[in-house]
């Protein structure tokens, strides 16, 4: 995974509560059987009428947004099926970065997995968002989201923040444990 | 100190803890499908990785498995394919497969507890969100995302930030428990605690209706626990789990000596401490129908379609929200519910496609015929639910009545075969979303208990069970 470096953009505003990952993704498109190529059908049902046909009131298809790295949404975003395409496509389309008061559990933990940073900030600041137009940078090292020149602060687990800086492989890093791995599956008794 | 059954188990199954941040858990049991693997061996294969204990992982092919007849060769190529692939990542890695022409295929989380692979005290892993259902048994068991499929296929652990506990209690006595199910106890449940509600934590669900309920009843009350949020959902063991499993398959051979200890130990201490509580009183709730894009969006069959500010109670974007999922579902504020008229009945998925849910609708189904208008069909959990359901003549109830019988799988509950409802169509369905398209793009879901939804197979609309005879 390549570690994370600031991010800025223009934001692109979903003003939704309770995004599930079946909007995200729908399933007609988790056949596949790589990572990749999962941004063409992001949030498809509601940016293609009839399958081809941009929408136009849908925000992602506004040109203002097309190359915006930030997504800025609602309450409990990534709710439902835990399948990881949804934070494969929104990496795919070339979103890094989502702003939201709060996350599903299991979307949060697949955004680590995959270099996109989730950042959860109160409701008034995500309002103060949604009423800004301009472009903004979201800081990892210092945990700051920056408007102009206002700076809104956020928090992040210490070792989620490591993992993306420096893009981790999870699986290396556990594999330095394998002797206490070894030594559990010895001395505890076999199911 | 006095600690909570999830405390428990988590306790005995950390391998490595950190002073912050996450533990890594280990996995006893890992169950794997075809639509969120294929990426995982993938990257298994890439960096030289092999399975560390295939003896702990079973795999098995649900999601886009066609259920029409099986000798056919599968018309979706892609759907062929990941199924394909699943074929050889499990012959490649040594893993045993559940595959489609097997008496043991099914939905993951019909068959884990039937094979006997589902037991207490067990931390169990799939790269699915229900695997909360295998908590009835009194395991952590939890979805996980691709990448931590491939954590576990390589390492057999997980690392976890520790949840917090939330005791659900459910007391009082239904009055007619055929009526009232465990699928309207859930309901109840999210609709009043919230899609989020659970958020980070692990529910154990407790009380005297609880023990009151069998297991497949306990399994769909576990199994919706993520719709309410939350990681994972339990029920501490007791004897009827030990029943249910005794003899199963793939249960270890000191099944007895396991049976005491686990009655000895898996419950939570008096006293022990939950982050959170609720409790719901089964005897006030009425049976539920969903009404909306989202779970926490249900009424009582007695009620009507609400209007969103008063759904909304002055929350600007849930107000926001109710209006596009009425929208969406093409209802009017004010509707009675039982007014509300159904193209689809589905009767499946692993909420409800087990031989008890079968069994229950069947019984109001026998020798009647499903409205004119409605086309239903009922999908069995597993091969072996379907053998069960044969053998009680089930099939025959369901397809005099006019349903169509099919073979084992998810099915329509997210129509990645070619079971999916038409745009515009409405469907009550015994699954667990009814998000939109999840049952088929423009489909309309309404989330029901197997016997609510085999009386509006015959009504053609909704029907207030209580009304019937069910005895
Ligand atoms: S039946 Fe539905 S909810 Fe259950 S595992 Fe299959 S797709 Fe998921």
């Amino acid at each position: 995974m390549e570690p994370f470096k600031k991010i800025k953009s223009i934001v692109t505003p979903l003003d939704k509560v309770n995004v599930d990952t079946d909007q995200i993704i729908p399933k007609q498109f988790l056949k596949l059987v790589q990572k990749t190529g999962f941004g063409q059908y992001l949030f498809y049902d509601w940016r293609f009428e009839n399958g081809d046909k941009p929408r136009e009131d849908f925000v992602l298809n506004n040109p203002k947004y097309c190359d915006s790295k930030i997504l800025l949404t609602r309450d409990n975003f990534g709710c439902g099926s835990s399948r990881e395409h949804a934070a494969w496509a929104l990496l795919d389309y070339g979103f890094k970065v989502v702003i939201a008061p709060s996350f599903a559990d299991i979307f949060y933990n697949n955004c680590f997995k995959n270099g996109i940073l989730p950042i959860r900030l109160d409701s008034q600041s995500v309002e103060k968002l949604f009423n800004n137009s301009s472009e903004i940078e979201a800081d990892l090292q210092n945990q700051t989201i920056a408007v102009g020149d206002i700076i809104i602060p956020f928090e992040i687990e210490s070792h989620r923040k490591k993992t993306l800086l420096e893009g981790l492989d999870d699986i290396a890093v556990t594999l330095q444990y394998e002797d206490k791995i070894t030594m559990y599956e010895k001395s505890k008794s076999k199911l | 100190m006095s600690r909570t059954l999830f405390e428990k188990i988590w306790d005995s199954h950390v391998v490595v803890q950190q002073d912050d941040g996450p533990s890594l858990l280990y996995v006893d049991r890992h169950l794997v499908h075809e639509v969120t693997s294929p990426q995982a061996f993938d990257g298994l294969r890439m960096n030289k990785r092999i399975v560390r204990r295939t003896d702990l992982t079973f795999a098995t092919m649900d999601h886009n498995v066609p259920t029409t007849d099986r000798s056919l060769p599968i018309v979706d190529q892609i759907s062929s394919r990941q199924i394909q692939v699943l074929e050889k990542n499990c012959k490649d890695f040594g893993i045993e497969l559940f595959d489609i022409h097997s008496p043991n295929q099914g939905i993951v989380h019909v068959i884990g507890p039937e094979l006997g692979i589902t037991l207490p005290g067990t931390t169990i892993v799939c790269g699915d969100s229900h695997t909360s259902t295998h908590g009835a048994f009194g395991s952590l068991a939890f979805g996980i995302g691709t990448s931590d499929v491939e954590h576990v296929l390589a390492t057999q652990c997980v690392w976890m930030e520790k949840p917090t506990t939330f005791e659900i209690k459910v007391e009082g006595k239904r009055k007619n428990p055929h009526a009232i199910t465990a699928k309207d106890i859930i309901l109840s449940i999210i609709r009043q605690i919230g899609t989020a509600g659970g958020t980070g934590t692990i529910i154990e669900y407790r009380g005297g209706t609880i023990s009151d309920l069998t297991m497949e009843q306990r399994m769909t009350i576990c199994n919706m626990s993520i719709e309410a949020g939350a990681r994972a959902g339990l029920v501490a063991p007791d004897e009827k789990t030990f029943e249910f499993l005794r003899g199963k398959k793939y249960v270890p051979k000191n099944y007895d000596e396991l049976v005491n200890y686990w009655r000895e130990n898996l419950k939570s201490d008096a006293g022990a401490h939950f982050d959170k509580s609720f409790t719901l009183y089964a005897d006030k709730i009425s049976p539920q129908v969903s009404w909306g894009t989202n779970p926490a969006m249900t009424t009582d069959v007695t009620g009507t379609v609400p209007f969103p500010e008063e759904y909304s109670k002055g929350n600007v974007d849930e107000e926001k929200a109710a209006l596009k999922a009425l929208q969406y579902m093409g209802l009017k504020p004010g509707t009675q519910i039982t007014d509300i008229s159904l193209d689809r009945v589905f009767i499946g998925s692993c909420t409800n496609s087990r031989l008890e849910d079968l069994i229950e609708a069947s019984k109001l189904i026998k020798g009647k015929k499903i409205s004119s208008k409605v086309r239903a069909m009922v999908v069995p959990g597993s091969q072996l639910v379907k053998r069960q359901a044969e053998q009680l003549g089930l099939d025959k109830i369901f397809k005099d009545a006019g349903f169509e019988w099919r073979e084992s799988g998810c099915s329509m509950c997210l129509g990645m075969n070619p079971d999916i409802l038409a745009s515009g169509e409405r469907c009550a369905s015994t699954s667990n979303r009814n998000f939109e398209g999840r049952q088929g793009a423009g489909g309309r879901t309404h989330l029901v208990s197997p016997i609510m939804a085999a009386a509006a197979a015959l009504a053609g609309h909704f029907v207030d069970v209580r009304e019937l005879d069910l005895n």
